[in-house]
């Protein structure tokens, strides 16, 4: 990847006595899609706002381009930033928002040699500069609307401009698509992306939405508590979760606990079972992922272990199934329908495995024994609500 | 609206006491002493011209004093944390729990040339100084019954009817649209000029308009203030009602002219704060 633009050295951030971020290590390179992934609260808003500068951390440096701007106000970094619920300025039509950077910048006076004089930009620039934004975002004849005239849609589209006219070195992402219906939601989140690549800059993007997160990223950050629980790729994120955390929080995971016998054999329930991983201690304890997709449903007597279906959702694209497997409850998802009660075997490839050491997060997530309210949970993560209060506690 | 017979007694309330007097005001403007139609009333009134110019002229004055001291105040508070706002807001409306003319009588006892301020400054030897610096010989300063007075009365009375709608609308405004400015490169002083300022133009207006007119009407404050050397558009009106020059027919017409200009100094201020929502107090 291309070189480092923004370094986060030991933040801690701390509200009153509430510790929000806890001694956060972050880079962020030029040109990168970068997402910050995290539940409420999990300090995700927090270290954007500190990129932002509209926080500055109790201890900790914050680099950009190798300088130090920790005392820099937010109106003199290269950095914009496309807000939660867009923040657009009401009194201004939609040309005058675009507009509002581009009016309060200052360059060197071409008419002027010694390029020390500063002027304005002068109106062609800032028109055509304007212009030139509409049609990206597809907004050309709505110049004269109030922010109040347009649909979420564009209001959203119309912030992305007010942000991306500056040309901004790196732009910041504050659950920009929260307040948008699911449909739109794909939509706008393929148009960022294209846009990202389009203009070639950094993105910082925040959500609790990891789907959001998985769909655009070239890294994902996965945060819980104020502490940074993984940097990754989306696949290497999906696929080798560090802990117990980010394997629930990322896509459905069954975690069971399991001894690693040797290399490439993990017990579990008993029984030994060929997977890929290696590196552990003789006979460690571990933690081991199975996704709902990687387990095949097949006869009692060819199966790996039995089981007994107790609750079977139509999913359409496939069906979750609830298997109890002495007591644990799994979740399968598979395109064959088992009916309650019936008995089940299941099979699982080695790669179905995923091995990772013990945690503070172990025994508490990837038991589907609470199926129903499990599912309560993942729909109240769609509200942007939630987070809305989040970052009104900031502000304090 | 199933509940809509409980507004009845307020609608009669005000067909009695507001909608008939208006009404009754109009009819006794076109009215002669001796009972027939005549615009009489209105010729008459030419030789007003000055009152009704020192009255526009002196509410003019004491809004503009209301501004300048009221928006600070109100940008102050609605910045400030919840403590200090109570504690201010206390003491912005902490007089107006006090009669009116009570507070009007004591700033009498205050400017006049015996009262409060002149005692003080000749405590402290102001007036002493004052004469041997320039030779003078004065004993006090003639502030009671002068049109400074007068302004003063208004703005003492009215300010808080400038702070509370300022302050409101400017509480109210998005934090995230303030740093949304700060983040397109607005410093400290653009921020105000660009977007707090015009997002509190409506608080502004409907502030005019609540010191404004009552302004132009008020008629205690020169009675009290002005000691009768300054007569105001009050003090006129109530003179044809009450007064020695009893004519009703000319006080009606004196105040339908005055509510016809306030009305139209209130549609034009209306129209700078076009789009605003909230601004139209009228």
């Amino acid at each position: 990847m291309s070189k480092e633009l923004i370094r986060l050295q030991n933040c801690c951030m701390a509200f009153d006595d509430e510790q929000v971020l806890n001694n956060l290590n972050l880079y962020i390179n030029d040109k990168e899609f970068l997402t910050l992934l995290g539940p409420s609260g999990c300090g995700k808003t927090t270290t954007l706002r500190i990129i932002g500068g509209f926080t500055t951390p109790t201890s900790g440096d914050v680099f950009f381009d190798g300088v130090r701007i920790n005392a820099v106000p937010p109106y003199q970094r290269q950095i914009n930033t496309v807000f939660q619920k867009y923040a657009l300025f009401p009194h201004l039509n939609v040309f005058e928002n675009i507009a509002f950077g581009l009016r309060m910048k200052k360059v060197p006076d071409p008419a002027d040699p010694s390029g020390k004089r500063m002027v304005k930009l002068s109106e062609d620039e800032i028109t055509r500069r304007v212009d030139e934004m509409l049609e990206i975002i597809s907004l050309k004849g709505f110049e004269n609307r109030k922010p109040d005239a347009l649909s979420g849609g564009q209001q959203q589209r119309v912030a992305i401009a007010r942000a991306l006219v500056n040309r901004p070195k790196v732009l910041l992402l504050d659950e920009p698509l929260g307040a948008l219906d699911l449909k739109l939601r794909k939509d706008m989140q393929m148009e960022l992306k294209k846009i990202q690549q389009q203009v070639g800059i950094t993105f910082v993007y925040v959500t609790h939405d990891q789907e959001e997160a998985l769909t655009m990223s070239d890294t994902i950050v996965v945060m819980d508590k104020g502490s940074i629980q993984q940097i990754g790729t989306p696949e290497d994120i999906y696929n080798e979760p560090k802990n117990a955390f980010v394997a629930d929080f990322i896509g459905e995971s069954n975690i069971i606990d399991g001894i690693m016998c040797a290399d490439s054999i993990v017990q579990m329930y008993g029984r030994k079972f060929q997977c890929v991983d290696s590196g552990f201690a003789p006979n460690e304890p571990v933690d081991v992922v199975i996704r709902p997709e990687d387990i095949d449903i097949v006869p009692v007597e060819q199966g790996q272990l039995a089981g007994t279906v107790t609750n079977v959702t139509f999913k359409g694209m496939q069906y979750d199934i609830i298997v109890d497997f002495r007591g644990f409850k799994w979740l399968i998802q598979t395109t064959d329908h088992s009916p309650v009660g019936a008995k089940i075997g299941v099979k699982i490839d080695p790669d179905g495995f995923h091995i990772m050491k013990k945690s503070a997060y172990s025994g508490k997530f990837g038991d589907y024994s609470s199926y129903s309210e499990e599912y309560d949970e993942l729909s109240d993560t769609e509200e942007p609500e939630d987070d809305a209060a989040e970052g009104d506690s900031h502000e304090e | 609206m199933k509940n809509k017979w409980l507004s009845v007694p307020y609608i009669v309330w005000m067909a009695i006491f507001v909608v008939a007097p208006l009404i009754l005001v109009l009819i006794y403007a076109f009215t002669s002493r001796s009972g027939g139609f005549t615009v009489e009333n209105f010729t008459t009134m030419a030789q007003y011209v000055t009152v009704f110019g020192r009255s526009f002229f002196l509410a003019l004055i004491a809004t503009l004093v209301c501004i300048l001291l009221g928006y600070p105040l109100a940008y102050y508070l609605a910045r400030e944390g919840a403590g200090m706002r109570r504690m201010a807001t206390m003491l912005i409306m902490l007089p107006m729990w006090m009669n009116f003319l009570l507070r009007t009588y004591s700033w009498m006892s205050i400017l006049e040339n015996t009262g409060l301020l002149n005692t003080l400054f000749q405590k402290i030897g102001l007036f002493a100084l004052i004469n041997s610096v320039f030779g003078t010989n004065i004993e006090y300063f003639h502030m009671i019954n002068t049109q400074g007075a007068i302004v003063l009365g208004m703005v003492y009375n009215f300010l808080p009817f400038m702070v509370l709608p300022i302050y409101t609308v400017i509480d109210k405004i998005d934090y995230r649209v303030i740093e949304a400015a700060q983040d397109l490169g607005a410093n400290t002083r653009q921020v105000f000029r660009k977007v707090i300022f015009p997002l509190s133009l409506p608080g502004v207006l409907s502030g005019i308009t609540m010191v404004f007119v009552p302004a132009v009407s008020t008629f205690a404050i020169p009675r009290l203030l002005g000691g009768g050397m300054v007569t105001m558009l009050g003090d006129l009106i109530e003179a044809q009602f009450m007064g020695s020059a009893y004519n009703p027919y000319l006080g009606s017409a004196i105040s339908l002219v005055m509510m016809v200009v306030v009305l139209i100094c209130m549609a034009v201020m209306n129209r700078f704060g076009e789009g605003e929502e909230g601004a139209v107090v009228l």
